[in-house]
């Protein structure tokens, strides 16, 4: 085991496509970097416009925003945080997907059970009578 | 060589191989891994925030809603400067990895001025916000309203901390492999709140001001 420990430590560091850097990977680098940018300042310009905008069906606002935040924190994900389908990025994937699951399951949750609360309470002008 | 030494040497030669055929994995691999479980466990205590800010949202107590509070070109100036510097920490994390000075050192620069002024028009519009009368203290929406968006600016504020503590690092030790194992780290968190960022604007500005 100390071996493959040692093997490890002397190859420390090598991943194809990132060590030694030179010209074109530099720039190609850069590039993926730049077409992130690029989806990322668009998907925004929308947002902001859509949240504005009385070009369309007002309900369909928060809804469509929702599909463009996700459709953005994607593009981060996968340009900026290099969250990939690589071999490399298998467990990266996994451990999204168990953190994706954890906060739909605290949002949805705690919506679902407050409006639920909500609606069975007794308005609150009632309750201030019952205590007089 | 005996012919035991042979077969035990060849196994290990063998069990080598498929080591390496599954490839083996690099130190950089395992700690941007380790980074990463860390961001999700920082994500899904947003995510707690969140679910209490969308619990109470319509608690005004009689007070100013969002809609009435919110200026939307203050909050796309502040996205501009946070996506812009997301955009100079990849370049700063290529050019650390190509140890190229001009490249790193400048690109640092730029995200560290970027979020500063993401972090000074946050600290505005708060002053603003309870110089109008609408602190934290005045209503379960306000409230959470400063929960979310300060402990966000708070982690922007720790990152740029990191920020100088990883130029002041490359300079005193060089491009060494721990120390660019630590640059991914902070580019990692810094593109983390970048993310987290994106469902502040659309998820507390935007839909605040569109209802």
């Amino acid at each position: 085991m100390s071996q493959f420990e040692r093997q490890g430590d002397s190859h420390d560091d090598v991943v194809p496509g990132f060590d030694h850097l030179e010209g074109p990977d530099l720039l190609k680098s850069a590039g993926t970097y730049l077409i992130g940018l690029a989806l990322a300042t668009l998907l925004t310009a929308v947002s902001f416009f859509i949240a504005r905008t009385t070009l369309v069906w007002q309900p369909s606002i928060p809804v469509a925003l929702a599909v463009l935040a996700i459709a953005q924190m994607g593009v981060h994900l996968v340009f900026f945080l290099h969250i990939t389908t690589g071999p490399d990025s298998t467990n990266n994937v996994l451990a999204l997907a168990f953190g994706v699951l954890i906060v739909l399951l605290i949002i949805t949750g705690s919506l679902w059970i407050m409006a639920n609360l909500n609606h069975n309470m007794m308005p609150m002008d009632q309750i201030m009578q019952m205590q007089r | 060589m005996s012919a035991f030494e042979a077969t035990a040497d060849s196994a290990y030669r063998t069990q080598l191989a498929g080591h390496e055929a599954a490839g083996v994995i690099s130190k950089r691999i395992i700690v941007g891994y380790g980074f990463w479980i860390f961001l999700l466990s920082d994500i899904v205590m947003f995510s707690a925030l969140f679910a209490t800010y969308a619990v109470l949202v319509g608690e005004t107590a009689g007070g100013p809603s969002g809609a009435e509070l919110f200026d939307l070109r203050n909050t796309a100036v502040q996205t501009a400067f946070l996506l812009l510097s997301s955009f100079t920490c990849g370049l700063a994390s290529i050019g650390a990895e190509a140890r190229r000075d001009t490249w790193f050192y400048g690109a640092m620069a730029v995200t560290f001025f970027l979020g500063l002024a993401f972090v000074g028009l946050e600290a505005r519009e708060f002053m603003d916000l309870v110089a109008r009368g609408a602190g934290p203290t005045r209503s379960a929406f306000l409230s959470a309203f400063f929960t979310l968006v300060g402990c966000h600016g708070l982690h922007v504020s720790i990152g740029l901390l990191w920020l100088l503590t990883m130029m002041a690092q490359v300079f005193a030790k060089g491009y060494r492999a721990d120390i660019l194992r630590r640059v991914l780290c902070f580019s990692l968190f810094w593109h983390a709140l970048d993310i987290i960022w994106v469902a502040v604007f659309s998820m507390v500005y935007l839909m605040g001001v569109a209802t």
